[in-house]
């Protein structure tokens, strides 16, 4: 299926290549390089490209692109999927996902590669499995590795690869056994130029973080399940469990994992915490414009928004701003024309407010089109849709586990249209 | 001293040196350094001889490097490579499974042809090792001696089908994928393990379950006839197909479809794979349900693949191409997710186009005017490449839907005088195409455009505006001549496109209008006659000679008129994903509109299904019911004792499963060595009762019926089959139950029915954990409009399952029942219910139990289970002239004594 990986930076330079079949020269790469010239900015590169003899999917994050090597025909998600998965493992393994910390750890990167794919097909991708197989480099184990000369690679065949629960290390031992959930959820919004809402979705995660020895058996149970709309499951959960009880049941994968996404479409449940009172002009002539912007609480359930920040994309006859600011800082990128206003926390007794003029390139005609705002915010303790966890429970295990569970809610894609 | 100098520095002669220290650590990172460089990808193929001495070495992480290197350059050495493949015949004798995989998964990626032979022998003995891993190791291995050699076809073929009968989950997405690159056409191959590999694919790994499903699409479409017939009865359970009132007795008695219960476990054992968290999986199945499911069960996967655009923008691009696809089909399973394809600011403008595409298709008289309102937003984009877009998308919505046709001309005319060119040149042509399609009332749009002519720059909108002039001219008789008057004047100045149309322009004028334009015609002509493109010189030519006649000139110029000015069809504006469809979802050949390599089409469905019994293993369950076997499948007998068909599903054993059994066992330890069977019901009752008339329900009216079957929903459940009728005249939408459960039984609800045409009626299945008691189901009926309450009382005997079990165990069974868990009575019967017919049709009519074939004459035993618990139900009714006397010996005791009061009406009663 992958017949090759290539990373290439942003700046265009290829710094690493896998072959898992014959060798494809990087010449390949070309094509590549013709569509990155053409699209312009790194997001626009279309993701599947087709060369005389074969195919490029690639994918881009963290300022690198995975360009793999395609000759036949695979469904293109797979191969996403899966490159998107490589990027996570290295930044499970490296804590960070960038040129710098691959090209350091190459040996350990390139024993990852293999392990994940073999002649193209995916063979070991459960982040718990690897760590058996290669051990993630601490600067301890750098320093007995040295000394010792022992090796960072597993000698057996990991445990959990012959089980029915690959994604669980066997023989796991802690002397505090804690389990936390983390429930975060955010607010997906298009607002018009009124402060209707043209479009508002939640998307939810719970991420877990599970130290427990031995075997545990959780279930997990909400308050009110049936808010869930749509959810997806790591591969732990039962489905069945689901489907008749609406409770989670599972055998956690040791350490840090996601394990579910859900989705809340319903309009009337998404509360939209703040409301935006803008005005962007631009005048017919002098060239120049006028911004006046007022964020303010709107449905919080009594806790604090915090973290506000407001971004605006000008269009590009701005040249600069100036523009005064009764709470935060602002800053006005005369490149990217970016309009960053950081607001910290919103106080609702004194509403921040970022008021001032914008001077246009002189001679140029005025903007068609108001730039639209885009808001970032976080709540901390408040799941803005209600939902509640009702209970762990741990089966399969004699000790107690210390358990806790963490609510945020933060803006995803919120748009504020002018 | 190579350590000290900084690694980028060395040489390969240090290099060498360091291999060939007898120091483990040096060779170690001379190993590492080496790696480095071909990650970069620079030769290091001098080192061969070097690297390849230390292949048998202890450390296992230098071993895994020198593997890597081998890997890279063995089809570089060949000879060299040699050496090392004694190494590898022996590891694969290792007792370390981890060492036998990854001895057989280098020597297989070792590409020299000479090794074939001895790559064949490897792949055969790891093909039944005892180790899964290794078998998986096996199967990636076929492959790649399959590109190495594709002679070994034949032989890798058998290595495959043995594969192919693992039972491991390890094992299955490997050995699929192999058999889909040696051999896809070898369907036959599939048949015995079809329905093994639908009872696996939950627990498979995520890559293994997209290959699969994939491979059991393919497979369905051969196999299976199309559940797309307009009259299909979609009735899951019954084996017949079922009427319930006069009417329906329809005349025409032609055989209602009947899904293959085959057909229906992959369409089954699939949907829970929908919430996988790999997009890819839930992709997979989506195209699944796309190429064989009902068309009224599509809706699910709607949902499912609006969540992957949430996912990262390479998946959004890829699911949203197929949402395209789909949406041009069947707008109805996105319509409800409109507002997921707005396009935000921040999108990539491939994302942009295709939620364009997508609301384009989606739009209708109804929501047309949001769309619109939507539409306007984008226009005005800074990304003025996406402003076009969105011109050409309005011109699509008012071509497709008439009633906005002319808002949203007026809309584009006002975009005439917009800044930005682009815009307005996309403008023009959107125009231009929509005033064809009704040119006779749109001459003050045709009026205006020619005002505007002198400000637009673009050359294809000067070009669409000229055409326009010369086939609407007669509409315009005054103002085409003077705009022609005026491209005389700069025509050396204009971009080709725009010359060819002035020529067009003048041709068109000259026949209709030669006295105001004859002169300029030929002038313009002249200027054309020495342009320097020959494309219009030659234009020009033909042109001449049509339209001025003279000696030289043929027949041809008789018919100028009609030739130029005949009139045309108007273009039809259509989705660039109209055709898409041809190529199978979700694969790359979709993505590119083109056949990728190695692309496998989907076959039309079968006219006639092929034999069914080929996918029949061994123990063949009695044909009546054919899908029994899939359904118990956490039932108490399937661990041990039953290895017949049951035996099937226990294979998959999900851990949910096994937890289940233990639960099973714990309560009734009694159970497990019990020899009984899972029997087909005895009798089903036709009856159906009243669930909504349909006076209260105006005029949707419901009515339900007990099948008796194993339901397939969840196996605690009773299956129900409901009879929808609309006896409106008007179409009901959307009839669904309301998810809100008033009680709190766990309902199966059917998929929700889109459209149900008056008149007509729909069956559908349903399943309700009663959980074993006779409380009524109340639930919500819902159309697009109302909500019925209804409720479903179930009697006593619908709350079983028959089992059979030998005679000697019944009474067995019997003995460990009593006490509180017997209840008996004495009856009276009446002489004509007397004979054993009489008496096994009134008990198996009021209660589904199984009949156990008696030794004695007059007594009579049933056995059977509650549906929810499985607790075992015996009743025996014993004859002693006049009188009988009934027992009933069952855990349930409330349970018992209301099944003993049916029985005793039921026997006491005369009459059929």
């Amino acid at each position: 299926m992958i017949h090759s990986l290539f990373l290439i930076n942003n700046a265009g330079d290829l710094f690493l290549e896998k072959h898992w079949k014959s060798v494809i020269s990087r010449s390949v790469c070309d094509y590549f390089f013709e569509a990155r010239e053409k699209a312009v900015e790194p997001d626009n590169v279309p993701p599947v490209i087709r060369t005389p003899h074969h195919y490029l999917i690639n994918i881009y994050r963290e300022k690198i692109f995975f360009v793999s090597v395609i000759q036949t025909e695979v469904p293109p998600l797979f191969v996403i999927e899966f490159l998107h998965r490589v990027a996570e493992t290295f930044q499970d393994y490296f804590g960070e996902c960038s040129e710098t910390t691959i090209k350091d750890n190459v040996v350990i990167v390139y024993e990852l590669l293999e392990e994940m794919l073999d002649n193209g097909f995916p063979l070991a991708t459960e982040s718990n499995i690897l760590k058996e197989l290669i051990r993630p480099p601490t600067i301890l184990r750098s320093m007995v590795n040295t000394i010792t000369g022992s090796s960072n690679v597993g000698e057996t065949l990991p445990t959990g690869q012959l089980s029915n629960i690959p994604w669980r290390r066997a023989g796991v031992k802690y002397t505090n056994n804690e389990a936390y959930f983390d429930v975060v959820e955010e607010i997906d919004a298009i607002l018009d130029k009124s402060g209707t809402t043209v479009f508002a979705e939640i998307q939810g995660v719970i991420d877990a973080c599970v130290k427990l020895s031995g075997m545990p058996d959780l279930t997990l149970s909400f308050m009110n399940p049936r808010l869930l709309d749509d959810v997806s499951f790591h591969p732990c959960v039962r489905y069945k469990r689901w489907e008749s009880e609406r409770v989670i049941s599972f055998i956690p994968p040791d350490g840090n994992f996601q394990l579910m996404s859900y989705h809340i479409s319903a309009q009337n449940l998404v509360a939209i915490p703040i409301y935006v009172k803008q005005n962007i002009s631009f005048f017919e002539t002098g060239s120049s414009g006028r911004l006046d912007i007022t964020v303010g609480p709107k449905q919080t359930m009594g806790k604090t928004v915090e973290c506000l920040v407001v971004t605006v994309h000008m269009p590009k006859v701005v040249l600069s701003a100036n523009l005064s600011a009764t709470q935060g800082t602002y800053n006005y990128d005369p490149v990217t024309k970016i309009l960053l206003w950081d607001i910290g926390k919103l106080n609702p007794q004194k509403l921040p407010n970022l008021k001032g003029s914008l001077s246009l390139q002189s001679g140029a005609p005025k903007p068609e089109e108001n730039p639209s705002l885009n808001i970032d915010l976080k709540i901390q303790q408040l799941a803005i849709s209600g939902l509640k966890v009702n209970r762990l429970d741990m089966y399969g295990e004699k000790y107690k586990p210390f358990k806790g569970v963490k609510y945020v809610t933060k803006a995803g894609k919120f748009q504020v249209r002018t | 001293q190579p350590q000290q100098r900084p690694w980028f520095l060395c040489r390969n002669e240090d290099l060498k040196e360091m291999l060939e220290s007898n120091k483990e650590s040096l060779k170690l990172e001379a190993m590492k350094r080496i790696v480095g460089l071909i990650a970069k990808g620079k030769n290091a193929s001098e080192l061969f001889p070097a690297v390849v001495k230390n292949v048998a070495s202890k450390n296992i992480e230098l071993k895994k490097l020198v593997y890597v290197y081998l890997v890279r350059y063995a089809e570089e050495q060949q000879d060299l490579a040699l050496l090392s493949i004694s190494t590898f015949q022996r590891a694969l004798k290792d007792p370390n499974q981890l060492i036998r995989a990854s001895a057989l998964r280098v020597l297989s990626s070792i590409r020299v042809p000479i090794i074939v032979p001895i790559m064949m022998l490897a792949i055969k003995e790891a093909a039944t090792d005892l180790s899964p891993y290794v078998r998986k190791t096996a199967a990636h291995a076929i492959q790649k001696l399959y590109s190495l050699d594709p002679d070994q076809k034949e032989h890798l073929i058998e290595v495959i089908e043995k594969l192919l009968k693992d039972k491991s989950t390890l094992v299955a997405g490997s050995v699929v994928m192999a058999f889909e690159e040696v051999c896809p056409d070898r369907i036959d191959l599939i048949h015995k393990n079809y329905r093994k590999l639908c009872n696996l694919l939950v627990d498979v790994e995520e890559w293994g379950q997209v290959v699969i499903i994939h491979m059991l699409t393919r497979y369905a479409r051969t196999q299976f006839v199309s559940p797309w017939r307009e009259d299909a009865v979609f009735d899951e359970n019954s084996a017949k197909a079922f009427y319930d009132s006069e009417e329906e007795r329809r005349v025409d008695q032609s055989k209602p479809y009947i899904m293959d219960p085959d057909h229906r476990l992959l369409l089954r054992n699939t949907k829970p794979l929908l919430q996988s968290r790999n997009t890819a999986v839930v992709m997979a199945v989506s195209q699944l349900y796309w190429h064989l499911a009902p068309k009224h069960e599509l809706s699910i996967i709607t949902k499912s693949l609006v969540r992957l655009l949430r996912s990262h923008r390479e998946v959004q691009y890829i699911v949203l191409q197929n949402i395209a696809t789909m949406s041009i089909q069947r707008k109805g399973m996105f319509e409800p997710f409109m507002k997921s394809f707005y396009v935000r600011s921040t999108d990539a403008t491939h994302i942009k186009t295709l939620k364009l595409e997508i609301l384009t298709n989606l739009a209708n008289e109804a929501n047309i005017s949001t769309i619109l309102r939507e539409f306007q937003t984008y226009v005005k984009s800074q990304d003025k490449a996406f402003a076009a877009a969105t011109i050409q998308a309005i011109g699509c919505c008012a071509t497709n839907i008439s009633e906005v046709t002319d808002t949203c001309l007026n809309g584009l005319v006002l975009l005439l005088s917009n800044r930005d060119e682009t815009v307005v040149a996309e403008s023009v042509v959107v125009i231009k195409k929509l005033l064809q399609t009704q040119p006779s009332q749109h001459s003050d749009i045709i009026k205006h455009m020619a005002k505007l002519f002198d400000n637009i720059t673009v050359p294809m909108a000067r070009a669409s505006i000229l055409w326009l002039m010369g086939e609407y001219c007669e509409h315009v008789p005054k103002i085409a001549p003077d705009v022609l008057r005026k491209m005389a004047k700069t025509f050396t100045d204009e971009e080709d496109i725009v010359k060819l149309q002035i020529v067009n322009l003048a041709a068109k004028l000259y026949l209709t209008n030669s006295k105001q334009t004859k002169l300029l015609t030929q002038y313009i002509l002249n200027l054309g006659k020495y342009d320097q493109n020959y494309d219009i010189r030659d234009r020009t030519r033909f042109i001449r000679q049509l339209i001025v006649p003279n000696e030289k000139s043929g027949a041809l110029s008789k018919y100028a008129r009609r030739i130029l000015m005949a009139p045309k069809p108007a273009p039809v504006l259509q989705s660039a994903f109209k055709d898409r469809d041809r190529f199978q979802l979700g694969t790359l050949s979709h993505t590119l509109n083109s056949q990728a390599s190695g692309y496998l089409e989907l076959s039309d469905w079968p006219a006639v299904a092929p034999d069914q019994s080929v996918r029949n293993v061994e123990v063949v369950e009695p044909v009546r019911l054919p899908c029994i076997y899939l359904v118990f499948k956490d039932n108490e007998n399937s661990d041990d004792s039953n290895k017949s068909s049951s035996s099937q599903s226990e294979k998959s054993s999900s851990e949910s499963d096994s937890e289940k059994k233990k639960t099973l066992k714990n309560k009734k330890p009694q159970q497990q060595k019990l020899d009984s069977k899972d029997s087909s019901p005895v009798f089903v009752p036709e009856t159906s009762h009243e669930l909504l008339h349909r006076m209260t329900g105006k005029g949707l009216s419901a009515q339900y019926r007990f099948t008796r079957q194993p339901c397939i929903y969840g196996n605690s459940m009773v299956s129900l089959q409901l009879t929808l009728s609309n006896s409106t005249d008007q179409a009901l939408e959307n009839i669904h139950i309301s998810e809100k459960s008033s009680t709190g039984q766990n309902i199966h609800r059917f998929n929700a029915i889109e459209r149900l045409e008056p008149q007509a009626s729909v069956t559908v299945s349903m399943g309700v954990d009663f959980n074993d008691s006779t409380q009524a189901a109340n639930f919500q009926l819902c159309t697009k409009e109302d909500e019925f309450s209804v409720s479903i009382q179930p009697a006593v005997g619908e709350l079983l399952l028959p089992i059979t079990m030998s005679e000697a165990d019944f009474t067995k069974e019997q003995g460990k029942l009593v006490g509180m868990n017997e209840s008996s009575a004495t009856i009276t019967m009446t002489p004509e219910n007397v004979s054993s017919q009489s008496v096994n049709r009134k008990v198996v009519s009021v209660a589904n139990l199984g009949v156990i074939p008696s030794g004695q004459e007059n007594i009579y035993r049933f056995s059977g289970k509650t549906v929810s618990s499985g607790s075992l139900v015996l009743v025996s009714v014993v004859l002693k002239d006049p009188d009988a006397v009934i027992t009933i010996n069952t855990e349930k005791t409330v349970m018992g004594s209301m099944l003993l009061r049916q029985v005793k009406t039921a026997l006491t009663n005369s009459g059929p």
